[in-house]
Parts: structure tokens; sequence; C-alpha cells
């Protein structure tokens, strides 16, 4: 039942989209040579960004009147930089760091807000009876490096707890070992690690750092603001495009994955059909709201407002910029 | 033509079915055993091949463990300058083919005050010993935060990597065996850094592929998070761990056993292989790295041997039964064969015709005993129907002798009534019916002078021709001797004298003889041993009670007393012999006195002939259709007056 009422929400929510698609198309007409356009996503190929990869693979940007070419990205290679390098016209940013970076002067603007909270858990082992934020008090606790652990700083504080923090790699395996109390892990990504490296989630305390009061939306499709300016109307198409190829995303998984996994390859990186989909799958619960609370990809003004008071609280960021200016509506390339 | 119930069709069957069942269960018992066999033999062989690949494993491991282990005492123990230091390194790296490349990783600023990062790095490339500073080389994970360095550093001991691609140094599949050591500072034992050797993927896992099991059968090898490191699924290498492939096919059984695997336990068990085969699996841990090396054995290669030789053997236990079904079909009709003939001639014989020649059987078992025997029957039975027609014809022969007999018999007691129809002053009927052809019963009236009647009755002890032939000799010595004596006592006397004299076979009769004087009434009797008649007058109907005397024939010179009473006009006098007092009906019961005295009482009384016949009938009624066993005899004598 679940399960269908699942679909039905996708079905009439890509409905409304390509209604909207269908529009935009006749904006741009056909004759128009395509526009060039390029996008860093957050990391290397995987089914995080299943939906720029498929609108990619299934012409959904050509037929949007663009050439888009999406980066090589993951270790070495920073969206921030190639935005302001000129490298790319579009970044998949988190939002503490695109507020990070406008409250430092980069003129970043939100084009559209796909993962709408936070997907961080702090797991640990049953056995280490760590149940809540305030039992990881004086814990060894892994975590990112970088953004990525604004938000359990944030909460460390809040709580009042100190923990001792260990660097956290790529694996999870310090925490396998046992060589830390508790670690870092995303839900669509490390946590299904965790599953499949033998461990069951009845052995592991998961606390999910979206229900600890504070809702920090993650990736978002991010422009800068002069480049919006110059052209609104491909920032516009390439939205539409990318929010269509999340919906055909959703609505085909299998073919997807195929999709993702072929740019895996190509990409040289290891590909596991299996965590893939669990990743596609954890993607549709953070992209696809619940149909009360708006469409797919707005980011929403109160989400806003609280990172950006938290972050200022912090210190992380001096000031932050008003909602509309952050996502552009000033500019009126939507409405 | 025999049916389906023929001796042949259910001994062909029916032995054919049982050494089929017995030989079917046989088949599938061996096949059975031979498995049970194959499989605990097949444990001990997985185990040894899983232990021995374990071993080399193993050897290897804790070789370059030993040697890693080696240098961090030295480091700890040592002052090591830059210079002894890589050229400590580089040794370590030449002399020892195992090792793929090794290292020094130091704690930020451990090594030397000036430098925060410090790592040194010796390593194999085409051949060469190569050199890198992983400081240098790791461009975007500084080495302190990679799983080598971190995970020995917060466990304090040996630890052997997951695998992983050294992306950036090495640039190999490889596991790396990380020792921390020590150093005291400032009193305190503080980490000073990770000592390193790393040992390629590919080597190890060649060892564990090149192992041949069968014709598909394989060895697999598994990290410690599961992680398939060698096995035939070549995609599945260092992408999939035992886990996703058990979420893949959803399969929780597998999952179950990948968390056996990684807890380090052993197992032999027979489940369905990731390459999708039933097979039988040993699986078993390399102590050192906490990895799983598995050996696995198609079930089917496993038991092709047992099975061909399982269709061997059916194919002869086939051609077995079917040589044993010709054998029983060729015994089953040399059996049934000579018998059907004897049927098929028995049958004719069964049908009178025993003139009939048997076929001959020459075999000497029971058939031949049978047909024989069948041979010697017709034969007596030939001969009996030839006696039987003889004696019947003999019989036939006697039987109408006897009926002339019987007519003779018939025609010498009186049997015209009226009897005297001239005189008014009595009445008198008789009867008499045999129980065979001729009776030992017989009555008499005649006169022997004008007035006395003399009336008799008597029974010839036995039936038949010697009683009637005695009943004539002792009929006409009454009548001869009544006629001459006219005294009842002294005629039975003298007929028994004559009787008694040449009486060989001691036959005897009863007699009970009476005068009537016809002018009075006055009945003289004497009784030699019969029944008591019965008297039917004014005051009723009841037996006389004679003397009772002894019977004539057995002895001589016997005195009968004379007795005598009188007959008043109506009175009846009805003699009777023990046919009708001991006629029998199917229960033995007798009709008795008691009988005969209501049948008398209740019956007509006028007509003596009617009277007799009531009796009769009523005898006959009492009977109820048994066969009738002696003579049944009555007189009765009616005295009206002059």
């Amino acid at each position: 039942m679940a399960m269908f009422k699942r679909e039905y929400r996708v079905l009439t929510t890509c409905c409304v989209i390509l209604l909207l698609c269908s529009i935009g198309d006749r904006v741009t007409g056909g004759e128009v040579p395509l526009k060039k356009a390029s996008l860093m996503p957050l990391w290397s190929p995987q089914a995080q960004f299943a939906g720029y990869y498929v609108a990619l693979d299934k012409g959904i940007y050509a037929r949007h009147g663009i050439d888009l070419t999406i980066l090589k990205a993951g270790p070495g290679q920073s969206p921030i930089q190639s935005l302001k390098d000129g490298q790319a016209d579009f970044a998949v940013l988190w939002l503490t760091t695109a507020l990070q970076h406008r409250s430092a002067d980069m003129k970043l603007v939100n084009l559209a807000q796909m993962v709408q909270r936070s997907s961080l858990l702090l797991i640990s082992k049953k056995s280490s009876g760590i149940k809540t934020i305030k039992d990881m008090n004086g814990k060894q606790v892994g975590l990112w490096s970088g953004d990525l652990s604004i938000l359990p700083r944030l909460l460390f504080a809040n709580n009042g707890v100190t923990v001792f923090e260990v660097p956290q790699s790529h694996t999870v395996n310090l925490f396998l070992r046992g060589g830390v109390d508790v670690t870092s892990a995303m839900w669509y990504n490390e946590y299904h690690t965790i599953l499949n490296s033998g461990v069951d989630r009845e052995e592991l305390n998961i606390v999910a750092l979206h229900k600890q009061g504070m809702n920090f939306p993650e990736d978002g499709l991010y422009t800068l603001d002069e480049r919006l300016r110059k052209d609104p109307a491909l920032a516009e198409a390439f939205v539409s495009a990318s929010l269509e190829g999340w919906c055909t995303a959703f609505n085909h998984p299998d073919e997807a994955l195929e999709i993702v996994i072929k740019y895996m390859r190509d990409a040289k990186v290891p590909a596991n059909r299996v965590h893939q989909k669990w990743m596609l799958d954890r993607m549709w619960d953070l992209i696809m709201p619940d149909p009360s609370q708006g469409s797919p990809g707005l980011l929403k003004e109160q989400d806003y407002e609280a990172v950006g008071t938290a972050l200022k609280q912090e210190g992380l960021i001096q000031n932050y910029p008003d909602y509309s200016s952050f996502t552009g509506r000033t500019h009126a390339w939507k409405k | 033509m025999p049916g389906k119930n023929s001796i042949f069709l259910r001994l062909v069957l029916v032995i054919t079915l049982c050494s089929s069942l017995i030989f079917a269960v046989t088949l599938g018992y061996n096949y059975y055993r031979s498995r049970v066999i194959l499989e605990k033999e097949l444990e001990g062989n997985a185990r040894n091949l899983a232990l021995s690949l374990v071993n080399r494993v193993e050897t290897e491991l804790t070789s370059v463990a030993k040697i890693t282990e080696g240098v961090a005492r030295a480091l700890e123990t040592g002052r090591y300058s830059e210079e002894e230091l890589l050229s400590l390194i580089r040794t370590t790296v030449e002399k020892t083919p195992e090792i793929y490349g090794s290292g020094v990783a130091f704690e930020p600023f451990a090594f030397k005050a000036e430098a925060r990062l410090y790592a040194p790095y010796y390593y194999r490339d085409k051949g060469k010993i190569a050199f890198c500073r992983l400081e240098d080389s790791y461009k975007f994970v500084p080495y302190p935060d990679w799983d080598w360095y971190q995970i020995p550093k917060a466990l304090g001991k040996t630890e052997w990597s997951e695998p992983y691609f050294d992306e950036g140094a090495g640039n190999v599949t490889m596991s790396t065996c990380s020792v921390p050591f020590y150093g005291v500072i400032g009193g305190a034992k503080r980490l000073k850094g990770i000592v390193t050797a790393d040992i390629s993927l590919d080597t190890l896992t060649q060892l564990i592929s090149s192992s041949k099991i069968l014709q598909t059968g394989y060895a697999a090898l598994l990290s410690r998070n599961g992680m398939v490191l060698a096995h035939p699924l070549k995609d599945a290498i260092m992408n999939e761990t035992f886990f996703s492939i058990a979420e893949a096919r959803n399969d929780p059984a597998l999952r179950e056993l990948g968390k056996k695997m990684i807890r380090g336990e052993s197992g032999f068990i027979l489940y369905t292989s990731l390459v999708g085969v039933r097979s039988w699996m040993y699986y078993t841990p390399v102590q050192s790295a906490g990895w799983t090396i598995a050996v696995v054995f198609p079930e089917k290669e496993l038991l092709a041997n047992v099975r061909s030789l399982s269709i061997t053997m059916a194919s002869m236990g086939l051609v077995g039964i079917l040589l044993l079904t010709l054998a029983v079909v060729f015994i089953a009709r040399s059996i049934t064969q000579p018998l059907r003939s004897l049927a098929a001639a028995t049958h004719l014989v069964a049908s009178g015709k025993f003139d009939l020649e048997l076929p001959s059987v020459r075999s000497n078992d029971e058939v031949g005993v049978l047909s024989r025997d069948f041979q010697v029957m017709t034969e007596s039975l030939k001969q009996y129907i030839k006696n039987l027609t003889e004696t019947t014809a003999a019989k036939e022969r006697i039987q109408s002798e006897l009926n002339v007999a019987t007519d003779i018999q018939a025609s010498l007691l009186p049997r015209l009534f009226p009897a005297f129809p001239h005189r008014p002053e009595f009445d008198i009927f008789a009867s008499m019916d045999p129980a065979k052809e001729v009776g030992g019963d017989f009555y008499d009236f005649f006169f022997i002078d004008d007035n006395n009647l003399c009336f008799l009755i008597a029974d010839v002890a036995g039936k038949g021709v010697p009683a009637a032939l005695y009943m004539m000799v002792t009929k006409t010595l009454l009548k001869s001797e009544a006629q001459r004596l006219g005294e009842p006592g002294q005629i039975l006397s003298c007929v028994n004298n004559i009787l008694a004299a040449d009486n060989d076979t001691c036959m005897f009769a009863t007699v009970f003889c009476a005068i009537l004087d016809t002018r009075t009434g006055v009945v003289r009797y004497a009784n030699a041993g019969h029944n008591p008649p019965l008297i039917i007058d004014s005051q009723g109907t009841r037996y006389m009670t004679p003397k009772s005397g002894f019977v004539l024939g057995p002895m001589e010179d016997l005195i009968f007393d004379p007795e005598q009473f009188t007959l008043q006009p109506g009175d009846t006098l009805f003699l009777y012999t023990d046919g009708v007092t001991e006629a029998i009906n199917c229960a033995d019961e007798l009709y008795g006195e008691r009988q005969l005295l209501a049948a008398l009482q209740n019956g007509p009384r006028e007509k003596l002939a009617e009277m007799v016949h009531h009796i009769r009938v009523d005898v006959k009624r009492h009977a109820n259709g048994a066969p009738q066993s002696d003579d049944v005899t009555m007189l009765a004598i009616k005295y009206r007056g002059v």
C-alpha cells in the first residue's frame, strides 16, 4: 500500500513537471543550436547524481536545448573551484557549503534544492551502549573533514557534548575494526556499506541527524549570479531538464541504474549494483517531498533561514543573503 | 483360455515385480550410501585442500608480518638516521619477494621537527625497486587518514588492512600489514609511526584461483568484510561483498552464511554457490588477516561417478530382470503347459469320457505324478463304474423279485373287507404298511370253528426278506396250530417250540393271539411279548393290561398264560405293532402310547376302516416326512353281539 502511494506521488509530480517541460520546449524551440553547458557533481559518478546522468543519457538536456557535459568529479576535484574558474556552469553543492562561500563573497545562487534534509547518520554498535548524541560524550567519533562535519559539530555543541574527533576516511573499516566508537555515515552510502560488510541493522544504534531538531538540506544545484544574469533561460532549462531526469530515473530505476553504472565504469569506479540501487531508493526518499510540502527541487524558506541562523550563530558565516536573492528570484527567472 | 488369474501370468508378474522392487531398493540404497561415503570423504578432502591453501596464505602473511614487526622493533630500540632508515626499508623490500612494498609512516613531527608528515615508501615497479614519499604521493587524503594507518594506530596492534587499491603510491590492489611502533617521549610511551609492508593481492588470488577443483569447482577468498577477493565471478572481485550478493539475490541464508564466514568459523555445507550451482563448500578462516578461504565442489560433478555407476547398474539390472522374466516365462510355461493339457483332458473326463487317453508326461515332477495319478484314477473310476453297473443290475433284479415278494406277502394277509359279510356279530379291519418292500409284521384272522374267530397280530424282529420269511413260517404255524388247538396259550407254546427248535439265526417274534366267541363276546387271549392292545368300550378307551409273556423263537418250552375278558356289543379291541408307537419324527421323538390313546379317543369309532385310517394319518403327521423305520400294522375288531 505504501509502495502504491509512493508510485502515485511520483507519477503525479512527474506529470506536473513534464507539463512544465513541454512549455519550456515550445519556448526554446527546435531550430536553435544547443547551448553548451557543464555540471560538476559533488563526487564521482554514483546514484546520488542519477538524475543528471539519466537526463544526459536519455537526451533530456538536449531536448531542453543544452549540450551538457558532466565534469569529472571526486577526489581532488572541487565543484566550488570549478565554478570559480568558470570550468563549470553549474555545480552540485551542499547548502552549508554554498552559504559559507556566499558569505565569503562568492555570489552563488541556488537554482534548485534536491536533497531536502540531512542524510547524515551517526552510527555506533549496540554493544557500545551509545543511543543518543549525549551518550557520545568522551567517545571516539569518526568525522569527515570539511562541511560534512558542520551539522554533527553543531549538534555536539548544542547538546554540550565533547567528543574525540577522529578524521574519517572514505571507508568504514576503522569503525568495523573497533577503532572508533561512532562513525559518520551517509544514509544512502556508508550505512549500506556497513550492512553489506556483514553487520546487521539490529546490531547498530543509529542517530539520524535530521531527527535532532535541525534540518540541513544537502545537495542543491548552484550557479554563479553573473552567469545566471547572462542567460537565465539556460538555467531554467537546466533545472527543468535535471528535474525531469530525476523523475525518469525514479520511474525507471533499472534503466537509471544501468546508466549510472555505465558512467561509473567509464570513470573506473567500482560499481556495485545493489549498492547503487540502495542509493537511488534513498535519493527518492530524500528528493521527493511530501506533496504537502511543495514540489521537488524547491528550497524551503524556513529550512534556508534555519541553516543560515545556525551557521551564523556558530560563527561559520558573518551574514547570509535574503531568501529571494539566494534563490535568484530577484531576477524573476522563475516565479 | 486361462484369464488374468492363470498361474502363468501370476508367476511371471509376481516374480518380475518382486525382483524389480528388490533391485530398485538395492540400487537406491547403494546410491544413497555411496553418496554418504563420498560426502564424508569429500569433507576430509575439502578440509585438507582448504587448510593447505590457508597454510600457504598464512605462511606468506606470517612471514611478512614477522618481518614488518622486526622493522618496527628495530625502530623502537635503535636510533636511525634518514639514510639508515631508507636503507632498512629498501633492504626489507629487496630481500623479501613476498613484499610488494614497504614504508614507515611517522606521526606528525615525529621524525623531524621541521617536517609535519614523513613517510618514505619503497615498492616494486616493473622489476625494480621504486621509491616515493607518501606525504607527497597521496594527493587527496593524507596518509594519517588511511585505514592502514588509522586502524593499527587506534588498536595499537599489528593489523592486516582490508584489501584496497593503493591509488597514488603502489597503484595495485593490495593488503597492508601495519605495525605500530612507539617511542618514549617525556617518560610516556607515545606512538611514533606505523611500519607497513604490502602484499599484492594478485599474487595471492592467483594462488587461490589456480587451485584446480574437479571441472568447474573453485577456491574463493573473502576479506574480513566479506569482500570477494578471489572468485570465478570476476566482476565481483573487489566490488561485491558476500552480503551485497545476498541482498541482490534476496537470500537471507546466504547472508547468514557470510556472517559465519567473517566470524572466523569453519564449516562444510551443501548450498547453491554464487555461480548458481548446487555445491559442497568447505570454508575456513585465514586467522592472521581475518579472511576466509572456501573450496567449492559442484555436487553434480562429485556425484558423476556414483551416478554413472548407478546408471550402469540400473541397465545391468534391467537386462538381468529381462532375462529373469524370460526364464520365469520358460519355467512357468513348462509347468503350466502339461497342466493345461491335463486340465483339458480332465475336463472331458469330468464330462464322463473315461476312455480318453491322458496326455503322457515325461517329467518326473509333481505334474508328472499328478498326470499319472489321474491316469490311474480314470482306470479305477472305469472299474468302479463297471462294478457299479453290475451291482445295480443285480440290485434291480432283487428289487423286482422283492416286488413279487411284497405282492405275495400282501396276498397272504387277509385284505378283503368286510372279511365276513355274512357275520353281523362283529366287524374286523386290519392294515399293514411295510417299512421295506417286505415286512416282518403280520396279522391274521380266521374262524377255527363256526363261532370262534381267531385274530392275531405279530411282529417279527428285523425287517426285510429274513423277517418276511420268518413271518411266513410263524404265520403258517400260527394258523395251523390255532385250528388244531383252539386255545391261545397252547397255540403260542406249541408254535414257540416249533420255532425254537431250529432257530440258528436267533430270530423271534412277538405275538398277541386272541379267540373271540362270537356268541358271547368272550375273548380268550395270550400274549407273547407284544404291545398291549387297547379297548374301546362304554367306559372309554384304555390300554389293556395283559400278561407280557416272552417272545416266540429264542427258547423252547415256554408257557403262555391264557387270559380272557368279555366284549359287550359295541366294544372295540385295537391291536397294533410297535411300528405305530415307535414311529419317530425328525427330532427323534416317538409317537408313543399316549398319542395313540389320544388319537383313538378323539378319532372315529364306528367305522373301523376310518379308525385305522385315522391312526395311520396321525402317525404320518407325527413323522412329518421322516422316513418310516418299521412296519406299521394295526388290527381293530368290533363286537356287535348276536
